[in-house]
């Protein structure tokens, strides 16, 4: 199990994945925006989506659980 | 013009005030839940709060904005840079008010916001724009024979992308094909519209930028070039004028399209067309900022003009107080853009600012925009000072720069500081050769 970390503070603008999706290693699963820049954070690991934690409109902290994959 | 609202925030609101003080013009700010506090807010003759943080809310918001300068009495609106700048039904509504929009008129900005029509402007009037198809294309064959006809590399480019996502270069049809599948995947996922373009791909281009200013009575003149290459996540990060890698007769013709495409539209105002140039020097329009840009002051330093007052004089309907041999290089400018972010990474790092001592040094001039004990959020641009520095010779600059830098204390956020003071080192930079890949070939090189 792997757990998607935000690598910056900011506001979640777009999820690319759903629950149940098969994932790639490197393919971006979900959008951040701080400071008017956005950012894509990409899965680190081949899997299935099986937790999303993060919801369009959240802000989240750099270091907060975005997405599980397993 | 007796009182000006300025419809924006932080540096470039401060940046006007000063203008408007030393002429004797009143201000208003406006200013969001956030930034009670900046000095911007204290600077200002008046003061109007007009909403929470996020800029949809507050900076975006016309009907707030429109109220403010009503209430105000404030009889002409100065929108700085972003936000509202290059809005074309803003600025129509604030003419609509009776009010001064100080900018070109809004058929010009809604001209030139459009990319195709502005790239079908500049052909039509003679300026050089870069090889490519004039409307998206539908299917991956007719991306192949687009590409075809102008040659490889080609770039694939969303239509609605920006800020480098949605783009991706091509070296053969292969290639080409592949690109398409995945690229219009993304645009359709990211965006919400897949159109696609296919345009020449300059290879190790420079960005360079012409300042122009035109007024309602059809002079025009050009302040010469800004070279702007030095860019991360294809954001400027350090400017200067002039151009290290222009020679005068490419300078001439450049500065000549850019008068040229600012006739063509009949600009009224101060606004810059900004060039993608070759190895070669053969150059190419990119599009036209309507608007007061961010590294204003590198052409102000050089040329001992001030821009803003410009602005003023034109908007107020009076001739340009200068002809063309008026402008002239005085001195080398650079201008270095302090973000809150990580110097390695380059992504941002809001926070509290704990400590901030900019440098106080001759020929070193600071634009910014906070102080001790500044809440830097994230919900605008991650910019926090400029420092532009003059020198009687580029090196002279760079060496000033690199002084400044090693002089300006920011603690409690992190800052690109770093980073700049890594360019300044740099042997291509110093040297002045350098193209829009240079961050990506200092990351490259460094990483081997």
């Amino acid at each position: 199990m792997k757990q998607i970390a935000a690598n910056m503070a900011g506001t979640v603008i777009n999820v690319l994945v759903q629950l149940g999706d098969e994932v790639s290693e490197g393919q971006d699963i979900l959008v951040l925006e701080s400071m008017k820049m956005e950012v894509p954070i990409q899965s680190e690991v081949v899997g299935k989506v099986i937790e999303i934690k993060a919801n369009i409109g959240d802000f989240v902290n750099d270091g907060d659980v975005l997405v599980v994959v397993e | 013009m007796r009182k000006v609202l300025i419809a924006n925030r932080g540096e470039i609101a401060r940046r006007i005030i000063r203008t408007c003080k030393s002429e004797g013009v009143a201000t208003v700010a406006v200013y969001s839940d956030a930034d009670r506090d900046l000095p911007f807010v204290r600077e200002a003759d008046e003061a109007v709060h007009i909403g929470p943080p996020p800029v949809p809310h507050s900076y975006l918001n016309v009907e707030a904005i429109i109220g403010a300068a009503k209430s105000t009495g404030a009889d002409a609106i100065h929108p700085g840079y972003g936000l509202l700048s290059e809005n074309e039904a803003f600025a129509r509504r604030v003419q609509d008010e009776g009010i001064v929009f100080i900018g070109p008129s809004p058929e010009v900005i809604g001209q030139m916001g459009d990319k195709l029509t502005a790239r079908k402007i500049m052909q039509k009037a003679g300026v050089p724009v870069v090889p490519g198809c004039e409307d998206p294309v539908e299917t991956v064959d007719e991306a192949a024979q687009v590409a075809a006809t102008i040659g490889y590399p080609v770039m694939l480019k969303a239509s609605a992308g920006g800020g480098g996502i949605g783009m991706q270069i091509c070296r053969d049809e292969e290639s080409l094909r592949q690109a398409y599948q995945s690229l219009r995947g993304r645009a359709k996922a990211y965006f919400g519209n897949d159109a696609m373009y296919v345009e020449k791909y300059v290879e190790r281009p420079h960005h360079i930028e012409v300042q122009i200013a035109g007024d309602q009575h059809g002079n025009v003149l050009h302040l010469l070039e800004r070279e702007c290459s030095i860019q991360r996540r294809h954001q400027k990060v350090l400017e200067e004028s002039p151009s290290p890698f222009l020679d005068p007769a490419t300078r001439e013709l450049l500065c000549q399209s850019a008068v040229q495409a600012a006739q063509a539209v009949g600009y009224t105002g101060v606004g810059t067309v900004e060039f993608i140039v070759d190895d070669s020097k053969n150059f190419y329009f990119l599009e036209m900022n309507t608007r007061l840009q961010v590294e204003h002051p590198v052409t102000e330093e050089m040329t001992g003009l001030d821009l803003v007052s410009m602005q003023l004089a034109i908007a107020n309907g009076e001739s340009l107080a200068i002809g063309q041999e008026d402008v002239k290089v005085l001195r080398h400018a650079i201008e270095l853009r302090v973000y809150a972010e990580d110097p390695v990474t380059f992504l941002p790092s809001p926070g509290t600012i704990t400590l901030y001592q900019p440098p106080a040094m001759e020929h070193v001039r600071i634009d910014d925009g906070v102080q001790n004990g500044t809440q830097v959020t994230p919900f605008y641009d991650p910019m926090i000072a400029k420092v532009i520095i003059s020198g009687t010779t580029r090196e002279e600059a760079v060496e000033r720069a690199r002084e400044a830098m090693q002089n300006f204390q920011i603690t409690g956020i992190k800052t690109n500081i770093p980073f700049l003071l890594e360019v300044l080192s740099d042997e291509r930079f110093c040297e002045g050769v350098y193209t829009t890949w240079f961050v990506q070939e200092r990351a490259a090189k460094s990483n081997n």
